[in-house]
């Protein structure tokens, strides 16, 4: 099997590294790029940046954190959070990051996901979901950082936009997001089932066991940490031994 | 000492500044040209990509590129092509149609094989990091000291669905296993190299090579 890629992702609110639960109550890390340089070093192999207020106050604010970042990171890097027009994404392109990543603009207008894919290509785009569960195995559609209900079920989403032309899907539990359960492995197979486009698990790694349950059985392509190493709870060169791992021996 | 001089060929692309920063790391003067002097005047160039083939194309076109590129002094400057980049050092791309490429290493750009060599699907775009399984000219060749410091273990960033197919297979230096099939990574015709991955984007691994091809 092919080695899922492990990401460390930083949600930012005014220039500071936050954690949340359930995409709510936002409590302050530090400085993110302390963090993402001290990430890079360890060996992860990609960073998101999230500007979790960037829909709220309408604009990302992550560009200058972005130019900085590179200058001693060289790993890929996804950044999102309040992008809503082509300018936008060129802006962020320009600052140094390889792929945004689009939520709440997506869903309001979906032709917006083929306009960013006809201009820079589908590689360079990741559609962000952010999934809550309802009853009888479906999951909706949320934007504004897990504030709105869409009525948008999940699955109709992933195949719309995998038509539209996205690159990757980074799908986040918000009902697992920042509770240490494990992630929501039976959305993360869903989704995995029904398109080709790499998934990003993301939301609720407490234990070593729930990254091998998520790439096992969710099938995802790549795995988003957040608090877990934010906190030292988990060591990275942990999580890419058990990754490694898992892929030699399948 | 005179700081060695790197010029990155500004074909439109969106990720110039990261590869700009990785030259940077090592103490060299990099600058963004779109005139076809400035591109004769380098001694090492850079032709950076991602996005559409045939944009880029357009883009390279209105700078002046192709002029410069048949002019007997670009023989000798070391060019570096990176992921788009590499792809239009080849003859035509079939990427959304068919557009005719820089004509500087002869072959097609061509779609990733959908069927692994066990008839599974595979996943395209193809993206994440690949180990590379070099070609026996490749130490051996006039480019061997691109692979100064190479370790079989490092792995490369990889994003991309097309991939450039050399009619001479000696032009292969390196490539990669998709799903059983061996993909071009690094492909090289005298003074001109180019890397289907992104080695500003592949950590310290990456970081050296670039560091060889200032060395070069």
């Amino acid at each position: 099997m092919k080695k899922s890629r492990l990401i460390a992702r930083l949600d930012i609110k005014n220039s500071n590294l936050i954690k949340s639960i359930n995409l709510e109550g936002l409590r302050i890390v530090g400085d993110p790029n302390l963090f993402a340089k001290k990430y890079y070093q360890n060996g992860v192999d990609e960073l998101i940046f999230m500007d979790c207020v960037a829909t709220l106050y309408g604009r990302n604010n992550l560009s200058s954190i972005i130019e900085d970042a590179t200058k001693d990171i060289f790993i890929p890097i996804t950044v999102g959070g309040g992008i809503r027009t082509l300018e936008d994404v060129k802006n962020l392109l320009n600052s140094g990051a390889d792929k945004v990543a689009v939520n709440t603009a997506a869903v309001k207008n979906p032709s917006f996901i083929s306009e960013i894919a006809n201009s820079i290509g589908s590689q360079s785009l990741v559609l962000s979901i952010e999934a809550k569960k309802k009853d009888n195995n479906a999951w909706e559609v949320y934007t504004s950082n897990g504030r709105d209900p869409t009525g948008l079920k999940v699955y109709d989403w992933i195949k719309k936009a995998t038509k539209l032309g996205i690159g990757e899907i980074l799908l986040t539990s918000v009902d697992r997001e920042g509770t240490q359960k494990g992630f929501d492995v039976e959305l993360m197979s869903m989704a995995t089932g029904i398109t080709d486009v790499p998934i990003i698990a993301s939301g609720g790694l407490g234990t070593i066991e729930h990254l091998k349950d998520v790439i096992n059985f969710g099938r995802v392509d790549a795995v988003a940490i957040a608090d877990a190493i934010h906190y030292n709870r988990i060591m990275i060169n942990e999580l890419k031994k058990t990754i490694t791992t898992i892929a030699t021996n399948e | 000492m005179n700081k060695k001089k790197i010029t990155i060929i500004n074909c439109g692309s969106g990720n110039i500044l990261s590869i700009k920063r990785a030259f940077e790391k090592w103490n060299v003067e990099v600058s963004i040209a779109d005139k076809k002097e400035e591109i004769l005047s380098a001694s090492r160039l850079v032709l950076p990509g991602v996005g559409a083939f045939s944009h880029a194309m357009q883009n390279l076109k209105s700078i002046g590129f192709f002029d410069a590129i048949y002019s007997s002094k670009f023989k000798e400057i070391p060019l570096l092509g990176i992921c788009l980049g590499m792809q239009l050092l080849f003859e035509e791309s079939e990427e959304f149609g068919k557009f005719k490429g820089l004509d500087l290493i002869k072959g097609k750009v061509i779609k990733l094989p959908e069927l692994s060599s066990n008839k599974k699907k595979l996943k395209i775009p193809s993206i994440g990091w690949n180990q590379l399984i070099l070609s026996k000219n490749a130490l051996t060749g006039n480019n061997s000291n691109f692979f100064k410091k190479f370790d079989k273990d490092n792995a490369f960033y990889f994003v991309h669905s097309y991939f450039s197919n050399p009619i001479n297979k000696d032009c292969i230096l390196a490539s990669y296993n998709f799903g059983g099939h061996l993909i071009p990574s690094i492909v090289a015709n005298n003074n001109i190299i180019g890397c289907q991955f992104h080695p500003e984007k592949s950590g310290a691994p990456g970081l050296n090579l670039i560091k060889n091809f200032i060395s070069l």
